[in-house]
């Protein structure tokens, strides 16, 4: 059973880290590591950049919007939505 | 889109991505299935608070991300706040795998502002008669006290029962009360055979019918329960086909610190003769995970003698647990004879087969409950 993940408005809604999960960046790995209670998942790149802007009051019209501007380059929104439905999926993330 | 990286190098030795600190052997319970070694009570040296910090700091800083505190029952240290502060600060993630047993709501305020971040309860069974009766104490309503507890301090709820013949037709009352409970997961954990459970293994190993029966309870309630609760169901690994991938590989992701200080692979490694396993006493962490005899003798595939050497499933689980391989085939190289590639499976299928249409009304042999004066009078080790 599995509950269908409404996509929330981009604009105003803002995704934060779940609770008992946690963000870090970890040298010895070279990744953003995302740890919960026993266990731990290591991030690819894209992953860590989003995962650690989603702050729980950061829309993700302006996370996009930042992460267009860090990396000097356009049309991302597709790949983030994509990804954060998976995290939400995952229950690494919830919305705010 | 994939969001997880890939592991790195193949043949790179990775960081132990997980210490487990066995913080001390005590525990008030007496559990016929304890997994500490048998010859406990012969380890009471136990480290300082001064080495576990310094295990904590020297881990850490070869990668080591998730911290588990056991035991013994760890509640049983009055320096458990302080290792977990250190390890909070040092960015672990923190578990306290528990009995529930002292874990007062002075000890828990404290523990949440240490910052441990998760709590794992563990259950003998759902009813007061066969929780006390198993682990021969009255411990069963302190456990629900200690429950409650964890909820109240924000924590989820994690519960651990380990299942056997005496309890494994109440595994849906075990469900029930996990339910009950409002826990957000559940591991019905089937005893494996070692330590005190293989002393015990004759009246604690399921029959097949049960352990399929039971299997088909946990399956309903998962569909019924949905996302409300996980439920994990492990098997006994007698009754498997393929081992398991043992610690998930020797010496790959963890890093267990006994009482004493000794370090290994897994809580049971001491039992395999002729390998000497360093002590944090007189080894850095780093020069023992990378560079010891006893963490490199198993690591990977090199040292796999036939039918694991050219197996194709080698990868996959490579070859098993090292302490089953020793004490079912007796050599720690050895396949694990629960894989049916062994030659010494059928023995291991006639063992179970035998204990399995055991007479029912023959003279019961006395379980032996773990205890101080039993493993001192015991002349086994593990």
């Amino acid at each position: 059973m599995q509950a269908r993940i409404e996509s929330p408005d981009t604009r105003t809604r803002a995704p934060r880290i779940a609770r008992g999960f946690r963000l870090q960046w970890e040298p010895v790995q070279s990744a953003h590591v995302l740890l919960y209670p026993e266990g731990m998942v290591k991030l690819n790149a894209s992953a860590g950049e989003i995962l650690k802007r989603c702050d729980g009051t950061t829309p993700v019209e302006a996370i996009v919007g930042d992460l267009e501007q860090t990396f000097a380059t356009t049309g991302l929104e597709h790949d983030v939505r994509a990804f954060l439905d998976l995290a939400a999926e995952q229950r690494w993330i919830e919305w705010t | 889109m994939s969001a997880i990286a890939p592991d790195g190098p193949a043949n790179g030795i990775g960081p132990p991505l997980w210490l487990l600190a066995e913080l001390t052997y005590r525990c008030p319970l007496h559990c016929v299935f304890c997994y500490n070694p048998v010859d406990f009570a012969k380890h009471e040296d136990e480290l300082s608070t001064a080495d576990w910090l310094r295990v904590l700091r020297e881990a850490r800083a070869i990668g080591a991300v998730q911290c588990g505190f056991s035991g013994g029952e760890p509640l049983q240290r009055n320096d458990l706040e302080i290792l977990v502060a250190e390890a909070h600060q040092l960015g672990y993630y923190t578990n306290l795998i528990t009995s529930g047993i002292g874990l007062s709501e002075e000890r828990i305020a404290w523990l949440k502002e240490a910052g441990l971040d998760h709590i794992q309860l563990s259950f003998q069974d759902s009813t007061r008669e066969v929780n006390d009766f198993l682990s021969s104490t009255r411990t069963f309503d302190l456990k629900r006290k200690a429950a409650a507890l964890i909820r109240q301090y924000g924590y989820s709820m994690v519960m651990n029962c380990v299942i056997h013949r005496m309890n494994i037709d109440h595994v849906e009352r075990i469900i029930e009360l996990a339910v009950e409970l409002e826990a957000d997961y559940l591991e019905l954990a089937n005893t494996q055979f070692y330590s005190w459970a293989h002393i015990n293994r004759d009246q604690l190993l399921p029959t097949h019918e049960q352990v399929i029966r039971a299997e088909a309870v946990t399956n309903a309630w998962r569909e019924k329960l949905g996302n409300r609760m996980k439920l994990f169901f492990v098997v006994p690994d007698y009754y498997e086909s393929r081992p398991k991938k043992c610690m998930n590989g020797w010496g790959n992701v963890f890093l267990t610190v006994a009482p004493d200080g000794a370090a290994l692979p897994c809580h049971t490694a001491r039992m395999l003769p002729g390998l000497a396993f360093p002590n944090v006493r007189e080894h850095g962490i780093g020069e023992i995970w990378y560079d010891s005899e006893g963490f490199n003798r198993f690591r990977g595939t090199g040292w796999m003698k036939e039918p694991c050497a050219s197996c194709p499933e080698k990868e996959n689980d490579l070859g098993g647990c090292r302490c089953q391989a020793y004490m079912l085939a007796q050599d720690a190289a050895a396949a694990d004879p629960v894989c049916d590639k062994s030659p010494r499976h059928a023995e291991l299928v006639a063992t179970v087969a035998g204990l399995q249409s055991r007479d029912e009304r023959a003279p019961a042999i006395p379980l032996v409950f773990r205890g101080r004066k039993e493993s001192l009078a015991s002349e086994r080790l593990f």
